[in-house]
């Protein structure tokens, strides 16, 4: 009797820790849910540091850039989606930078999964890539993300008491500069 | 919903010390029991039992956990997956400074390339990687084709090698955009001159490697790289940058 129980008990940790564990690969950030712990480095260019409201030297979250909405591109080097679309991505960008309105509420930033410092430098450099850029060559944020498959973006909302909140998110396909910010728009309540 | 990040414990809550709910029930104070301490040596085997559960049940959580991390990113649903493989699974037969021995394959432009035919003219990268629609190999090449310039600017030429037959390269390759530099087969005699170079793995699928090799033929750099990582871009610049000094 005990040695059935025994099973049993296992049996049950076992297929729970394969059912979680397979859920915690497998799934990338969803509307309604809070971005997972990411820490990125504070840009040492004074340019980006002033677009993302920060200062000093160390790491941040992402909640903590000065803005209500952030839009967050997991991209990398190699892949030849994120090369596609990059120029896109810098028309969405400029789109924000040139709305007097917007500029001071959106924020726009890349993650590049597995790619180095300098892997990331010749992306930005081959695309001139105006907003900031950051490697992950360990796959950690990438990790953290549930391995997504690039291009992925993302739309933070933050609110005013520091909280936030995943409002969009999308595996590629990205639809173009206009009709991509109008749905950040909508989704972030912006409009 | 909460996410959970990949590698991370599983938060308690959800998945819960094993003991939790499950068996923390018959962990019973020996004072509360009938017989109390005069069964003090069934107590002993159930808390031994107890234990075992425990560290079996800890185990199994560790290692689906840590599973997790060996996931690549580059898992796509038309790559066939791989898993972890054996980082290196060949001996080189060549040397940094020794001659690059000779080749001639067919690219999938239905044109023949030679080694030789840069002799005097270009320095020469091999980029063999290990097979097409495979997670790592599909994320390697499509860097490369964004820096022709680096190339250009250090006089180098790309060729791209798998063992992979031509239909089968041809089909990969369209997937990454136009590459600009040579893709080619090393499919018959199978794998015969990743064989020359020694990077032929014992299942018949190239390693993934780089060779630098200079305008007199003559290999400046050599990388076998663990075939589950990609070699990060700098090495190979910094390869091609030494070329000119």
């Amino acid at each position: 009797m005990k040695r059935i129980l025994i099973g049993f008990v296992l049996a049950v940790v076992f297929s729970l820790s394969i059912g979680l564990s397979a859920f915690a690969a497998n799934k990338p950030p969803q509307k309604g849910e809070t971005l997972p712990a990411m820490n990125l480095p504070i840009p040492k260019s004074p340019g980006e540091k002033s677009y993302l409201g920060l200062s000093g030297e160390g790491s941040f979250k992402i909640p903590q850039i000065k803005a209500k909405v952030v839009i967050i591109e997991i991209f990398s080097m190699y892949c030849p989606y994120c090369q596609k679309d990059a120029p896109g991505v810098n028309e969405l960008y400029s789109l924000i930078e040139n709305d007097p309105d917007l500029k001071k509420k959106i924020k726009l930033i890349g993650i590049g999964a597995g790619n180095s410092t300098f892997e990331v430098g010749v992306y930005k450099k081959n695309y001139t890539v105006p907003f900031p850029l950051f490697p992950d060559q360990d796959f950690t944020m990438h990790k953290a993300c549930g391995e997504v498959r690039t291009p992925y973006f993302i739309v933070v909302k933050i609110n005013e008491d520091g909280s936030h909140v995943i409002v969009h998110s999308q595996l590629g396909e990205y639809p173009g500069a206009k009709p991509f910010l109008d749905l950040v728009l909508k989704s972030a309540d912006l409009k | 919903m909460k996410s959970y990040p990949g590698g991370q414990a599983l938060p308690t809550g959800l998945c819960g010390p094993p003991g939790g709910n499950v068996i923390e029930p018959s962990i019973v104070p020996l004072s509360h029991r009938p017989g109390g301490l005069s069964q003090g040596g069934l107590e002993m085997e159930k808390r031994r039992t107890i234990s075992l559960i425990l560290a079996v049940a800890t185990l199994t959580l560790f290692v689906q956990v840590s599973s997790l991390y060996a996931i690549s990113e580059a898992f796509k649903e038309n790559i066939y997956k791989v898993g972890t493989l054996k980082p290196v699974d060949s001996v080189l037969k060549v040397k940094v400074g020794g001659r690059a021995p000779d080749f001639t394959l067919p690219s999938i432009s239905e044109e023949k390339i030679s080694l030789s035919q840069y002799r005097g003219k270009k320095n020469v990268v091999l980029s063999f990687v290990p097979a097409a629609w495979t997670p790592v190999c599909s994320d390697q090449w499509p860097g490369y084709n964004i820096v022709k310039d680096i190339f250009d600017q250090n006089d180098a030429v790309l060729l791209g090698i798998t063992v992979d037959n031509i239909p089968t390269l041809f089909a990969w390759t369209n997937q990454m955009g136009k590459l600009w530099f040579p893709v080619l087969s090393d499919f018959w005699p199978h794998g015969a001159v990743a064989q020359k170079y020694g990077v032929l793995r014992s299942n018949g699928v190239a390693e993934r490697a780089l060779f630098v090799i200079d305008k007199k033929g003559i290999l400046r750099y050599i990388n076998v790289h663990d075939i589950n990582k990609r070699p990060p871009l700098e090495g190979l610049v910094n390869a091609l940058e030494k070329l000119k000094k």
